[in-house]
């Protein structure tokens, strides 16, 4: 367990954000994972990005499913509501609060296990849909909870840490979110907190599903010298594809970079996203060429990072069944129930 | 000597020949003539091709259950001609296409041919017309021999075409055809004649999933998540249909949202996350979704999310009759999921039932923070039942149940989402998004303590689940009670039903009465049970259960949660996946009771004393 010692006191100098809260605002309970695991850098990061845009906690729901990375929404964001449901039912559960109430965010932390394995057709279904939420795996290859089985998202590359070999395809988590219609695609690795953040960022402010990868390396289980979710191979075998800058609504933007290599994006609430592209010839605006990019990178043995897909086209589930704008939850007995004078038409029909 | 409005007419089709609305026009059209009628759908599970059949009832007094022996049998399917032969009752009547003329091995019955094949072929080119409009021109011959009121079959016709008016002409014309064939060629001395009546109360024709999909928009619910499977399916249509009737603005906008999901684990689990969220949501689905659902419904009730589901029961076990009747998911869902759970249980006996409980139900949910599953069948689901008009109070407003509002939050010190304030099990529950710094809590299916916080310590966890049964303990305040009824005559026999059998039992015990036997009833509506059922209990000492499953699963639960003795009750047990009968019960009791000389003695010495 790492107890990592948080003073309660209040520091009078501790930057605040434009609600007037500090980062201490968004966080949660100590964590009781493995000290050195890689959701716990996650979870930082995500209380960051939460800080940096000025989100009010309680106007956020955080949902998982079963395993250790799902229990870390209770280490994150303390005012916020949370939901640990069931193992591989977080989209399921995620998809009815979000009916629901249209006007929250809506965060989901699964790991692989959860994800590609138990989860599979909820996560398949949810992407489908554009429900607008998003969508973290916090991707170890194992199934760290139930102590080191081979996860579907391991490669087949990978041995297992007494060394035996992982026999089947891996499942590449990414690759199917944007083939089953997810807008917002990325991969980003939990160590990273300079790609990370942004990615969380601009994924809260994305309107539809957006979906990141995390690779986000279990020091217990997987991550010896010969798996591919280690925080070694990691580093090896990065190739980083673009990052990413946020601009909020009303701010200016400035560019630092040679024209060409940025794209810039609207996002629905009126904010910019900023994407700087390493790879010149890289267009994460086509389906064919992102999923192209992935397997390329994977047959060279790399693994790609950054904005991988997105699709400018910014619309939810909720545009499509035509809900109304006012959240469900809110509506009132006049709005709903019909009335005794209605039954009576509908007793008419049925006479 | 000719039966007026007392008998049985059953239709033996082929699946996918158009013969349904035919049919359903033909039950109408009794129905209207203010004549209780009961159609009963006998299909199979097949889109094309297999047999089916449509059983009606007539019955004067008002006896609405099926009933065995058929009086007239519209034999339109040469597969099943011989063992529908075997129905008929003697000096029955045999009604068939006589293009092809044919002999049938019975004496004792009437055998009436209509060419309706050839009249088809003479009047239509289209050979879908052809099927189509032969359904139409037997209607015609029908109305002709039975008498029926020709004026009411017009105005039916006009009225299912309504939206697609090219087509009335054309089927009013197929039913002179068949009119006229019956005028000149069929003796006019049929034996069973329809004959109008006048209702005493006003009566509609409905089915149980359509007022139950109706009962869930007056109650207010605006998420249904489904899976389709058989007999529930309509339910969630129906909610879609009047969701869009009564719920969309000017702009098409809808106040609701239905997702049809990828199977019941999804259905279930958006239904919870709606209702988690502060929304009213169900889900719909029979045995086998109820099985996926199950480690759901555990989360639920350990959680504490309401939720309400419909359980549509078919046969079982496992995909088992699927088009056919049963109430045998009674312990699976009584005890839904693993660990000790419990579940509220609703049920319903008839459509009109099925709209009034559907709107409880959410209330109930809401109100216990729990699930509660609708326990309707098949026969109620899915087949046409004349009930009295639906009514709805508009003075009535939703139970939420204990739900704080942020104004609320800001008023309590201290705030826990499984603190027994109120010493009734019931704690208070926050919707996200309510308050910015009040009333955060983390829903989790791991053991926790009065304030949601994970915990391993056993005896918190003991006392948490020891809550929860006090709230289940104090529940039946909020269900539908048991209705008792005592015979005339003082007796000491009891019968307990349930459900979609209750015309049969209605009719089964008038029966017994005119021969002696003193019977007293009570039918469940809801689990836990009532004060009322016990007191029964106690009162009675010969009991009967009448239910529709192999494993007498009521018996077991009400000796189970009661703490009664399992071999006080007499199990009367049906599981055939039809519609119950009047004539089975009366026969299982007599044979029952043949073999308790007790009993006998009982219901003699009552009828001597009075
Ligand atoms: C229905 C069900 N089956 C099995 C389990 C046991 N289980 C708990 S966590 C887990 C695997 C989690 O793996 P992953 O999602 O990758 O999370 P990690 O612990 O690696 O972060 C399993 C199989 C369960 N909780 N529920
Ligand atoms: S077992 Fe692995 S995944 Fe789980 S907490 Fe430890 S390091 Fe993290
Ligand atoms: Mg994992």
């Amino acid at each position: 367990m790492s107890f990592i010692k948080k003073p309660n006191a209040r520091h009078p100098n501790l930057p605040k954000n434009k609600l007037g809260l500090t980062r201490r605002d968004y966080e949660g309970a100590l964590s009781t994972l493995c000290a050195g695991c890689g959701h716990d850098s996650v979870s930082s990061a995500i209380i960051e990005a939460c800080f940096q845009l000025s989100i009010p906690a309680h106007r956020l729901a955080k949902l998982s499913g079963i395993g250790c990375s799902s229990k870390t929404p209770t280490y994150f964001l303390n005012k916020s509501h949370g939901f640990n449901s069931v193992h591989g039912r977080m989209p399921s559960v995620a998809t009815g609060a979000n009916l629901a109430n249209r006007d929250l965010y809506y965060l989901g932390v699964s790991g692989d296990g959860d994800t590609a394995s138990i989860g599979l057709g909820q996560f398949c279904h949810i992407m489908r849909r554009r429900l607008n939420m998003v969508y973290i795996c916090e991707n170890n290859g194992t199934y760290g909870l139930t102590k080191g089985q081979f996860s579907a998202t391991n490669d087949k590359e990978s041995k297992s840490r007494k060394g035996v070999d992982n026999m089947f395809e891996s499942i590449d988590l990414a690759a199917l979110a944007i083939q089953l219609g997810a807008g917002f695609v990325a991969r980003s690795f939990s160590g990273d907190k300079d790609q990370l953040i942004p990615l969380i960022r601009a994924a809260l402010s994305y309107k539809g599903f957006a979906f990141i990868d995390v690779i986000s390396p279990c020091v217990t289980f997987n991550n010896h010298a010969q798996s591919t979710k280690s925080y070694e191979y990691f580093r090896e075998h990065n190739e980083a594809v673009g990052f990413l800058d946020v601009i909020p609504e009303n701010e200016e933007i400035s560019v630092n970079y040679a024209e060409g290599k940025s794209i810039e994006v609207n996002v629905h609430d009126g904010s910019k996203m900023l994407l700087h592209k390493l790879n010149k010839s890289y267009d994460p605006g086509s389906r064919r060429k992102a999923i192209g990019k992935i397997n390329d990178s994977r047959d060279k043995g790399e693994i790609i990072t950054g904005l991988i897909y997105l699709d400018q086209n910014e619309e939810d589930l909720h545009d499509t069944l035509l809900t109304t704008e006012k959240p469900l939850n809110q509506l009132k007995k006049k709005d709903l129930s019909p009335g005794l004078k209605k039954l009576r038409q509908v007793n008419k029909s049925f006479s | 000597m000719t039966k007026v409005n007392d008998f049985v007419i059953k239709f033996a089709n082929v699946n996918g020949s158009g013969s349904a609305s035919a049919n359903l026009m033909f039950a109408k059209t009794i129905f209207r003539m203010g004549i209780p009628v009961s159609p009963k759908n006998i299909f199979p599970s097949n889109i094309q091709g297999l047999p089916t059949w449509y059983e009606i009832r007539v019955n004067k007094d008002g006896y609405i259950a099926r009933r065995d022996g058929v009086d007239c049998l519209i034999a339109l399917n040469p597969q099943t001609y011989q063992s529908d032969l075997k129905e008929l009752v003697k000096g029955g009547y045999l009604i068939y296409d006589s293009t092809m003329e044919r002999k049938f091995p019975r004496k004792d019955i009437n055998v009436i041919g209509i060419p309706m094949a050839s009249i088809c072929a003479e009047h239509y080119d289209d050979p879908r017309q052809r099927q189509l409009f032969k359904n139409i021109i037997c209607l015609g011959a029908l109305s002709v021999l039975f008498k029926i009121d020709i004026s009411v079959l017009k105005g039916l016709i006009k009225e299912e075409f309504q939206k697609k008016p090219k087509l009335i002409e054309p089927n009013l014309h197929a039913l002179g055809l068949g009119r006229k064939y019956a005028q000149e060629n069929l003796s006019s001395d049929f034996g069973l004649q329809l004959k109008l009546m006048k209702q005493k109360s006003k009566k509609i024709m409905i089915q149980g999933n359509e007022a139950s999909g109706l009962g869930c928009i007056f109650a207010g619910a605006t998420v249904a998540s489904w899976y389709p499977i058989t007999p529930s399916t309509s339910l969630a249509e129906a909610f879609e249909k009047y969701l869009h009737m009564f719920r969309s603005d000017s702009k098409g906008n809808i106040k609701g949202a239905v997702v049809q999901a990828e199977d019941e684990l999804s259905a279930i689990g958006m239904a919870i996350g709606a209702n988690w969220n502060g929304a009213r949501a169900f889900t719909a689905t029979s045995g086998p979704g109820v099985s996926l659902m199950s480690e759901f419904l555990g989360l639920a009730y350990f959680a504490e999310i309401p939720l309400v589901l419909f359980n549509i029961q078919r046969g079982g076990p496992s995909t088992g009759m699927p088009t056919r009747t049963q109430q045998s998911d009674i312990l699976s869902s009584a005890y839904a999921s693993h660990g000790d759970t419990t579940q509220i249980l609703l049920f319903p006996s008839d459509p009109k039932e099925c709209f009034e409980m559907s709107v409880d139900a959410f209330d109930i949910a809401e109100r216990l923070q729990t699930p509660v599953i609708f326990m309707s069948d098949l026969d109620i689901g899915m087949n046409d039942w004349v009930v009295d008009e639906l009514t709805y109070d508009d003075k009535h407003n939703f139970d939420r149940g204990k739900v704080l509002s942020a104004k609320d939050l800001d008023s309590i010190e201290m705030w826990g989402r499984y603190l027994d304030i109120d010493g009734d099990g019931i704690p208070y529950r926050t919707i996200p998004g309510t308050h910015p710094s009040k009333g955060s809590f983390f829903t989790r299916g791991t053991s926790h303590d009065a304030f949601a916080g994970y915990t391993e310590d056993g005896r918190i966890n003991a006392e948490n689940l020891l809550r929860i049964t006090k709230k289940f303990n104090k529940s039946t305040k909020y269900l539908p009670k048991s209705i008792r009824r005592n015979a005339k005559n003082k007796t000491d026999v009891g019968l307990i039903y349930f459900g979609s059998t209750t015309p049969a039992v209605d009719e089964a015990i008038d029966y017994l009465s005119e021969e002696g036997y003193d019977i007293n009833k009570i039918r469940i509506r809801s689990f836990p049970f009532d004060k009322t059922l016990e007191n029964f209990i106690s009162e009675n000492d010969h009991l009967f259960i009448l239910e529709q499953n192999r494993d007498a699963q009521m018996k077991f639960l009400i000796s189970n949660e009661l703490e009664v003795d399992i071999n006080q009750f007499v199990s009367i047990l049906n599981f055939d996946g039809s519609p119950l009968t009047a004539k089975f019960i009366v026969d299982e009791f007599k044979s029952k009771v043949k073999n308790n000389k007790k009993i006998i003695a009982k219901v003699k010495k009552s009828r001597t004393a009075a």
